[in-house]
């Protein structure tokens, strides 16, 4: 691109460089690409929100940036480390500033350890500061999660509610003292209202953390409030990445705009067009030749068989992989 | 709008019981006053009682140890010595469970007896698990070609009826003391051990809290035994128990066969065998009763403790 060439305070700026990351699954002879070539930046600062329907990669990608996943090629540069090249020593010091939230709440605290060992965990494992001060800290990180350190400390995970454990789990992330949260759908599991909860804490803490954030989730609506850019996702492959306020004014993705007006509308006079979408998502053992979206595009032509469209500019900062990318006009409200 | 804690009330009283939160206080982020009231009076999780039976059980096996540990010191009666003023006589004052066919004193022979099933039973459980957890632990998380080799290897070792290994092994490897058929059971018992190890901890390896350890930068052997031995203990302790009352029972075998510790040394398997030999069981039924009555009780015991503490060990992972 060209921008690095132009604007070398942007290239001190990125904090995660995805280049064409692909994450295969095999199983005996089958192979499964989960990631076929996904490419993204994140720079300081940002939350990036990473949307797309179940299966189409989205958590695989989330999963190899923390190095959990291993990448099949392709490669993940973390402040210009590459982290799927670093040996497993190297790895291990330089992960803690990459952490992850997890969708399950319930799963991602050890349910035989006490709630104050689960927060104190990045402390103890290096060896910071004494008893006392490891104590003091995780009082105060409980604290600014809002789970009060007296009632809860002693307690096991079981005794909490979904919003709770991941509360626990933000805090047990942030002692860590990471730059980069990975969210992977970090309130899918919960209420609705306790989503509003959460999110605004993430918030809250990204500000007061200066965090930068990939945030997973299915749900576009979710993402609109938290995310500064928005990258879209589609079998494997990123099909839309925009700044998210242009993408919701103009999805250029027929993938997109389908996932944009699938949004419930609280207002029944509202009125607008909704582009349903046809049949299923495509098996990833057989992807489909040229744009993988085709087969349920409602504006296929022959050439999306023929050739893959690459990700071409439509907009500043927004991108869009299409033959035949939405008229801007048609998706003005 | 009821809250999730609520809706679980109506169909999950211990949940009210345990762990009622104001989940939702307020939609603001500060739940920082929760209402200690609302938890279970003395803070702790209300646990379910073990009851009666479980003490009963508990007792009885704390007796037999006692008095297995404490022989030597015990005013028994020589359990090898032989009055043969008294032979085959009824219990008494003297001989509380009465004496067998060489006048010995089968109180004595009893508590003498069940050193060899306690030692065998739980040293060779214990070698299982020292052993058959470690590797399946390593083997469960680790995966790959090292859990593929052990994986076959201990289905092998499976496919052979224990029962004609250990016999072939015993007879080999002559003449049998405790100590051999300890060692000999307790390897034996490590590929069940294996599997059931590392059955648990497959299902523990890919937890998230597993991950979220990971990239926090805990090392390996941290993982291990800090986020997935303590998930795992609780099924080692239930399974090692009935494992102990397995090999008590195998041991018995062995001894009736004759291929455990030798006469006249005593042992509840050896006085089976003695008591159902040469038409002595339709004279004296005693000689063999009381040993066979000792197992059964012992077994019993053992089991109903396995049972009720994995009930109690068994933790629910929250009630989302």
């Amino acid at each position: 691109m060209t921008i690095a060439a132009d604007q070398p305070s942007e290239v001190d700026d990125v904090v995660l460089r995805v280049d064409q990351l692909v994450v295969e699954f095999v199983n005996g002879k089958k192979r499964v690409q989960a990631v076929s070539g996904v490419s993204f930046e994140v720079r300081a600062g940002e939350t990036l929100g990473l949307v797309g329907e179940s299966g189409c990669g989205k958590s695989t990608t989330g999963r190899a940036l923390i190095q959990v996943q291993p990448a099949t090629s392709g490669s993940i540069e973390y402040r210009g480390v590459a982290l799927n090249k670093l040996s497993a020593k190297e790895l291990r010091r330089v992960r803690t500033k990459v952490q992850m939230i997890f969708q399950d709440p319930i799963s991602s605290l050890n349910p035989r350890r006490r709630v104050k060992d689960i927060v104190a965990e990045p402390l103890v494992i290096w060896n910071q500061g004494s008893k006392e001060e490891q104590a003091e800290r995780v009082r105060t990180m409980m604290e600014k999660v809002g789970i009060d350190p007296d009632v809860a400390g002693d307690r096991r995970p079981r005794e909490f509610s979904g919003g709770q454990c991941q509360r626990i789990s933000i805090a047990r992330a942030l002692m860590a003292d990471p730059e980069l949260l990975i969210c992977d759908e970090p309130v899918s599991a919960l209420d609705v209202s306790v989503q509003a909860q959460i999110l605004n804490l993430l918030a809250d803490l990204k500000a007061q953390f200066g965090l930068t954030m990939v945030f997973i989730a299915h749900d576009l609506a979710v993402v609109k409030n938290v995310s500064d850019r928005i990258a879209v996702m589609y079998l494997g492959k990123l099909v839309e990445i925009s700044p998210a306020d242009d993408l919701y004014d103009y999805a250029a993705h027929p993938y997109t705009e389908a996932l944009l007006t699938a949004i419930p509308e609280p207002d029944p006079e509202a009125g607008g067009h909704h582009v349903p979408l046809q049949g299923e998502l495509p098996s990833p053992l057989n992807p489909p030749s040229g744009c993988r979206f085709r087969t349920r595009c409602p504006y296929a032509q022959d050439v999306c068989a023929e050739v893959e469209p690459p990700l071409q500019e439509v907009g500043p900062g927004h991108q869009v992989a299409c033959h035949f990318p939405r008229p801007k006009a048609s998706a003005a409200h | 709008m009821p809250n999730d804690r609520e809706l679980d009330a109506t169909n999950n009283t211990e949940a009210v019981l345990t762990d009622h939160y104001p989940g939702m206080a307020a939609i603001d982020e500060t739940i920082l006053n929760l209402e200690t009231d609302a938890i279970s009076p003395d803070g702790e999780v209300l646990k379910r009682p073990f009851g009666p039976l479980f003490w009963v059980a508990i007792g009885w096996v704390s007796l037999i140890i006692l008095l297995a540990i404490l022989a030597n010191l015990l005013p028994l009666q020589n359990p090898n010595y032989g009055n043969y003023n008294i032979l085959n006589a009824g219990p008494s004052l003297q001989h509380w469970l009465g004496t067998d066919d060489l006048g010995r004193d089968l109180f004595s022979r009893i508590v003498f007896g069940s050193r060899v099933s306690l030692v065998v039973g739980f040293g060779a459980t214990f070698i299982s698990i020292v052993a058959g957890g470690t590797l399946g632990l390593l083997s469960g998380y680790k995966g790959g070609a090292l859990d593929s080799t052990m994986n076959a290897a201990s289905f092998i070792i499976l496919a052979f009826p224990a029962i004609i290994a250990v016999i072939a092994l015993v007879a080999v490897w002559a003449p049998p003391n405790l100590w051999k058929i300890t060692l000999i059971l307790g390897v034996g018992t490590i590929p069940l051990m294996y599997r059931v190890i590392r059955a648990t901890t497959l299902a523990f390896a890919n937890r998230d809290f597993v991950v979220a350890a990971k990239t926090m930068g805990a090392t390996t052997p941290r993982i291990l035994f800090r986020e997935i031995l303590p998930n795992v203990v609780p099924i080692g302790v239930t399974f090692g128990l009935i494992s102990v009352a397995g090999l008590i029972v195998l041991e018995g075998s062995l001894a009736f066969l004759g291929l455990s510790v030798p006469l006249p040394t005593p042992s509840w398997g050896n006085m089976i065998a003695e008591g159902s030999n040469n038409g002595l069981l339709s004279i004296n039924p005693l000689i063999m009763m009381w040993p066979a009555l000792s197992m059964f009780l012992l077994l019993l015991s053992i089991n109903l403790i396995g049972d009720r503490l994995r009930q109690r060990l068994d933790v629910r992972e929250g009630l989302l």
